[in-house]
């Protein structure tokens, strides 16, 4: 599994990051990080639900 | 627990999808059935103000799921059907006049657009709800259009107004009301919303109303309640939404602007709604709500999802801080909360003359609600205290700690 952002389309409300804060994580800089973008298997749930929730569908959860 | 092994979503689109998403993602392996009466796949509506009307996005790239995670729910999807009528006791629901069992129902039909009355059969006239409408438009202004009227500066209204402009178009944006969207950003930060636009060329004439839009077949003109008349081409209507709930007459459901539900959701044994057309009182307001936002269908459709898989002793309530976004031009607005007009407004951080700033509102010693113009993340912050139920010093306190 991988997580591909849109920085395009990201717009930094870290939504993502109330959810996995251990993959998804906006700096000081208003910049959102994916510090990890291949989570185990075990983590595909949340990262549907992340995908699910961001406003702007910027989160692609792949195979 | 309820046994379950059919449930059934009426509404194929954000709240409905986003239930659907979490009856699978919790392990339900029973029938579910997706109703939905447009014949498109479940689309995003915020970018048919925006990416679509400009003309920057396809079709294709306003889907709400990609087609392999569609299959992978297994759904019975039956797009371009209408649910026509509901009886609770014998659980069933009929679609297009065929009566179906269901074990739980959940509603999620939405709404559609006032409309302006006396308009109807005018070409040129629009509102923007479905992605029809929003195709219409984008071509209208593709094609020739030479002047735009919008009528109504809330949020959609405000975005394809800024749109048009987008497309080199004179555009009138007429709001009654004497400040845009006054009634939910109080009068000081609406103002800042009203520079914005004059900022970026708009025709702004607030207080006023639209007497008569004018023409026989094809819209020539507005005439406002001043008297002023603007020539137009092309109308975009955008005074509000009614929820869908017609098909409902007679289920013995209470409709009353909405499908009335308790506070977890539930409007009737087994049925539960969501999103823009559910109305429930939200316990962290004391307060029966309907709220018309994005997140709010997302957060909705999971709970009510979830809360036909529990019994009235497991069921929690649902009592979110409601939330929206909005593009206009380059800023990006956002509000948390829920504000009162005359509530008082404190700048945290940046500056009205910036464009780029996160407002606080406050009133009886507690935050109420949060607005940010380009600063998401800062709203996401104070979401964060919103929820915690912090007080107007603790805010203050957390905003100096900020900077
Ligand atoms: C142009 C536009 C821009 C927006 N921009 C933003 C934004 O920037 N930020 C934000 O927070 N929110 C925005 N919103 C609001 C957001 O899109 C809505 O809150 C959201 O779509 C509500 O989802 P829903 O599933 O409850 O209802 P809807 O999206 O209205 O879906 C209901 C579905 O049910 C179908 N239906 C109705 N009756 C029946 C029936 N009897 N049988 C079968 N199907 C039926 C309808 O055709 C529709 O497909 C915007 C909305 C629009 C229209
Ligand atoms: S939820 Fe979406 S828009 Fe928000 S920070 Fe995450 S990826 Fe960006």
């Amino acid at each position: 599994m991988r997580i591909v952002v849109d920085y395009d389309l990201c717009e930094s409300n870290a939504i993502c990051m109330q959810i996995a804060p251990d993959v998804f994580e906006v700096r000081d800089d208003d910049f959102l990080y994916v510090l990890n973008e291949t989570p185990g298997e075990d983590r595909r749930a949340v990262m549907d639900e992340a995908a699910q929730r961001c406003p702007k569908q910027a989160i692609r959860v792949e195979d | 627990m309820p046994v379950r092994d059919s449930v059934t979503i009426v509404g194929a689109s954000l709240a409905g999808l986003r239930a659907a998403e979490t009856l699978r993602r919790d392990g339900f392996e029973g029938r579910l059935t997706l109703i939905g009466d447009e014949p498109h796949v479940p689309y995003d509506r915020p970018p048919l103000s925006k990416q679509l009307l400009a003309g920057d996005w396809d079709v294709d790239r306003i889907s709400l799921s990609q087609p392999e995670r569609m299959a992978g729910l297994d759904l019975d999807l039956r797009l371009g059907q209408r649910a026509t009528a509901l009886d609770v006791p014998a659980h069933t629901v009929d679609i297009e006049g065929v009566a179906e069992g269901y074990d739980g129902l959940l509603i999620a039909t939405g709404a559609r657009c006032r409309t302006l009355p006396g308009t109807e059969g005018i070409a040129g006239v629009h509102t923007l709800r479905t992605l029809d409408d929003g195709i219409a438009i984008r071509d209208a202004l593709r094609s020739g259009s030479r002047r735009v009227v919008v009528v109504g500066a809330g949020f959609i209204g405000a975005e394809v107004a800024a749109t048009a402009l987008g497309y080199g178009l004179p555009v009138t944006l007429v709001e009654a009301l004497p400040v845009p969207m006054g009634r939910v950003l109080g009068d000081t930060v609406g103002d800042v919303v009203a520079g914005v636009h004059v900022d970026n060329g708009m025709d702004l004439r607030c207080g006023v109303g639209v007497d008569e839009v004018c023409g026989t077949d094809r819209v020539e003109s507005v005439r406002l309640s001043d008297g002023a008349v603007v020539e137009a081409d092309l109308v975009v209507v955008g005074i509000g939404v009614v929820p869908n709930t017609e098909w409902l007459q007679g289920s013995g459901l209470t409709v009353d602007d909405g499908v009335l539900c308790d506070e977890t959701c539930l409007a009737a044994p087994d049925v539960t709604a969501a999103g823009d057309v559910a109305r429930w009182p939200n316990p962290r307001y004391g307060e029966v709500m309907r709220v018309e936002h994005w997140d709010n269908a997302v957060e909705q459709g999971a709970h009510a999802a979830r809360r036909l898989m529990l019994s009235d002793e497991e069921a929690e309530p649902f009592s979110p801080v409601p939330w929206f976004w909005s593009d206009q031009y380059d800023r990006k607005v956002q509000m948390a909360g829920r504000p009162r007009a005359d509530d008082e407004v404190s700048v945290v951080d940046g500056s009205f003359e910036e464009r780029r700033f996160t407002a606080i509102y406050g009133r009886d010693g507690r935050l109420t609600a949060v607005f940010g113009m380009n600063r998401p993340r800062q709203v996401m912050q104070y979401r964060g205290l919103l929820e915690r139920g912090a007080s107007w010093s603790e805010a203050l306190e957390f905003a100096r700690d900020q900077t």
